[in-house]
């Protein structure tokens, strides 16, 4: 049984508990043995891409030391993982105990798709779902082809979802375009950032999105944030919480076949 | 000096403008996507082409031996420049020595980065730039917006509206065929009056001593066959080894900048036409700066083919202007810092990390990540606001602490959630002015977690 330590970024931790759960249960029925350290805080992320790369080396140097005993780490986040596998080797001195780290870091549906080599999840989702690419999954992780990129597609996140029951996708007219969050470029670039979210938006809408998903949960709480001041916003769900069997809420379940859009 | 963010604010205030804008350039990267797709053997074309500048730069001294002896061979006379200021000096006295008074010129983005029109025009000259969207900016008084795309931010309207302000066409005119029919008579004569050729190139080749010139127009081609003097500028780092390299290029230029498979005119100067000059002005102005640096040498390896302004979602939503720099976009944004950190300071940051540029651009530079090396940069070299750096400095302190971080989340959902909207979303709040904030839960996961243990 792998031992898995839970990475939960912070802001995970503070407004999205659920999905740390729905993480959790996830891990838990495919057999992992799944911990969480409550020393750990923040992977540093913020501060390394603001520039300040002082104020997060103690945090990445935290991290590895609370990970230490684990097998593996595994956290529903792209961009967070992509922070530790790609460049804390820009903040830290390359040693075998940071090598070990970053090569047993996994993003959640990598983990399940090419550790734990899961191709189906069991239950129902009949809804047709907005896949939203975070940028850091899809072109520093590979989760899945980048659009610029040319080669053989796929896409591991819906490798998974594609296996439960009554599930449909919408396709967008820009596949995998940012949604516009970067983190604190949302704040210090607020005009563009909003207008690039609210575009990401309008193609779901025009595509048919019924349920709004990603596996970063930063990107949902941005377009979120705007999809909840559009007169009919649809639910948005971390895809660990569609991966546990959670079912969205306000809305009715609609046969995707029949076309129907509730 | 206004940053980025607060000239972006601006173009984005037209939202009807910025849409429009965004789906012009939008159309373009699509239209490269559907013709690099065509090409199984495009991240191959990629990797060597990457290999390849790479390989170039590293040796750069050498190969610009190589190419200044055998363009001499040829007959050309071979200029060095080790800044803009020389390089506008040696061409006004190439010019003047020759009594040129009036001169065109084609696209040159190293002309435009050196200031070279006002320098010519304040020598009495007449400098017309012969690129069709270069023309209309340059009647406008504008620089361009894009380095292939140059009046990319300009509708055929407000053309319409230069052109009968400058070359007398029907007012309210916006048929493309009507006023492009316009600018290639004015042109024309412009072309016939010339006493001198100036190009930009697009690639040296070192072991020839030629250069290739690449438009759609044909204009540099009209501009060196008809004057017997033809200038070519030339940044340093635009040398590839020989021609058999040249087709790697060739084939990702014009499908990258474009969607082309080719561009119309890749024209190749091997030397002065019978009778005629042919002088090349090789410039650094910065250059090999970036050369000795290792976090963004490989910025250098760049040919100009903006794709990676095309794909970037900040510049489709911003415009070229609002970098304030003579190359905009992700690589702009990369080279106005290295040229001046202090004053192209907010441009690192004017980009969400998304990646795309780094994954369309033709030669494989890392662009996300040297933007990511430039904030750091910034940062140490003390140019970051302080508004920036603190709460970073705050909030890595208070994570140090999982105590003090799980105490303070407490204390931050509960005040969200006692507090009345209007406290909440205030002018002071850039994250809540068009968007919501999640709504904050009375358990943390790691309180939830603690539970379920038990
Ligand atoms: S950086 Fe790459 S994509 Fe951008 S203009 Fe240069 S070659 Fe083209």
């Amino acid at each position: 049984m792998p031992r898995v330590g839970l990475f939960i970024p912070c802001y995970i931790d503070q407004f999205y508990p659920d999905v740390g759960l729905a993480t959790l249960e996830v891990l838990e029925q495919h057999g992992c043995e799944v911990d969480y350290p409550a020393a750990q805080t923040c992977c540093g992320q913020p501060m390394a891409n603001t520039g300040c790369t002082d104020a997060a080396v103690p945090l990445a140097e935290r991290m590895i030391n609370v990970f230490a005993p684990y097998d593996y780490v595994v956290a529903p986040s792209g961009s967070c993982v992509a922070m530790v596998r790609e460049h804390y080797t820009d903040l830290l001195p390359l040693t075998n105990k940071l090598q070990e780290f970053q090569a047993k870091t996994f993003e959640l549906c990598e983990f399940l798709t090419d550790v734990l080599k899961v191709d189906s999840i069991s239950g129902s989702f009949p809804y047709k779902v907005g896949v939203h690419q975070s940028c850091h999954g899809l072109r520093e992780l590979r989760l899945a082809r980048s659009s610029e990129t040319v080669g053989d597609d796929f896409d591991k996140a819906r490798q998974l979802l594609k296996s439960l029951d009554g599930i449909s996708f919408a396709e967008l007219t820009r596949t995998d375009e940012c949604c516009g969050f970067g983190g604190t470029f949302a704040v210090h670039e607020e005009a563009v950032s909003c207008m690039m979210g609210r575009d990401r938006l309008a193609d779901h809408r025009a595509a048919g999105t019924e349920v709004l998903t990603a596996g970063d949960m930063s990107c949902l709480m941005h377009l979120n944030g705007l999809n909840q001041r559009h007169a009919q916003p649809f639910p948005v769900m971390h895809i660990a919480q569609i991966l546990a069997g959670r079912q969205p809420e306000g809305i009715t379940p609609v046969n995707s076949t029949d076309g129907s859009v509730a | 000096m206004a940053g980025h963010a607060q000239l972006a604010d601006k173009f984005v205030a037209n939202e009807e403008r910025a849409q429009w804008h965004d789906k012009s350039l939008w159309f373009v990267r699509h239209k490269r996507d559907n013709i690099s797709h065509s090409i199984p053997e495009w991240e191959t074309l990629r990797e060597t082409a990457s290999q390849v500048k790479l390989h170039t730069v590293a040796h750069l001294a050498q190969y610009l031996e190589e190419f200044e002896t055998n363009a001499k061979k040829l007959g050309v006379t071979v200029h060095w420049a080790s800044n803009a200021a020389e390089h506008n000096e040696i061409v006004l006295s190439i010019l003047q020595e020759h009594n040129v008074k009036r001169v065109v010129k084609s696209k040159s983005m190293l002309t435009e980065e050196c200031h070279l029109n006002p320098h010519l025009e304040a020598a009495g000259m007449e400098v017309v730039d012969t690129d069709l969207g270069e023309r209309i900016v340059q009647l406008r008084k504008e620089p361009p917006s894009h380095i292939v795309l140059p009046a990319i931010h300009i509708k055929k309207e407000e053309v319409g509206e230069v052109f009968h302000e400058h070359l007398g066409t029907e007012a309210g005119a916006s048929d493309p065929g009507y006023l492009t029919e316009a600018a290639r008579q004015h042109l024309r004569e412009n072309f016939l009056a010339a006493d001198a050729g100036i190009t930009g190139v697009n690639f040296g080749i070192a072991s020839t001593g030629g250069i290739v010139v690449c438009t759609n127009e044909g204009n540099a081609d009209l501009g060196t066959a008809l004057p017997n003097l033809h200038i070519a500028c030339m940044g340093i780092e635009k040398l590839i080894p020989s021609p058999d390299h040249l087709s790697l290029y060739t084939r990702l230029l014009a499908r990258s900048a474009t969607g082309q498979p080719i561009t119309t005119y890749t024209s190749h100067f091997h030397g002065p036409k019978p009778g005629g000059e042919m002088h090349i002005v090789l410039v650094d102005n910065g250059r090999s700066d970036i050369l000795g640096s290792d976090d963004f040498r490989r910025s250098l390896s760049c040919i100009r083919c903006g794709a990676c302004m095309n794909t970037c979602p900040v510049y489709r939503r911003s415009g070229g202007h609002s970098y304030q720099s003579t190359v905009p976009g992700p690589i702009g944004s990369i080279l106005g810092p290295s040229q001046n950190a202090k004053e192209h300071s907010s441009l690192p940051f004017a980009c969400s990390l998304c990646g795309s540029c780094t994954d369309v651009c033709p030669v494989k530079i890392d662009l996300h990540h040297q933007l990511l090396t430039w904030r750091k940069e910034i940062y140490v070299r003390g140019l970051l606001p302080f508004s920036k750096t603190f709460p970073m400095k705050v909030m890595s302190k208070v994570f140090q602490r999982p105590g003090l971080y799980a105490f303070g989340g407490k204390v931050a959902r509960k005040a969200l959630r006692l507090m009345p909207r209007w406290m909440i979303y205030n002018p002071l709040n850039g994250w809540g002015r068009q968007r919501d904030l999640p709504e904050a839960p009375k358990e943390s996961f790691r309180d939830l977690y603690k539970k379920r243990k038990k």
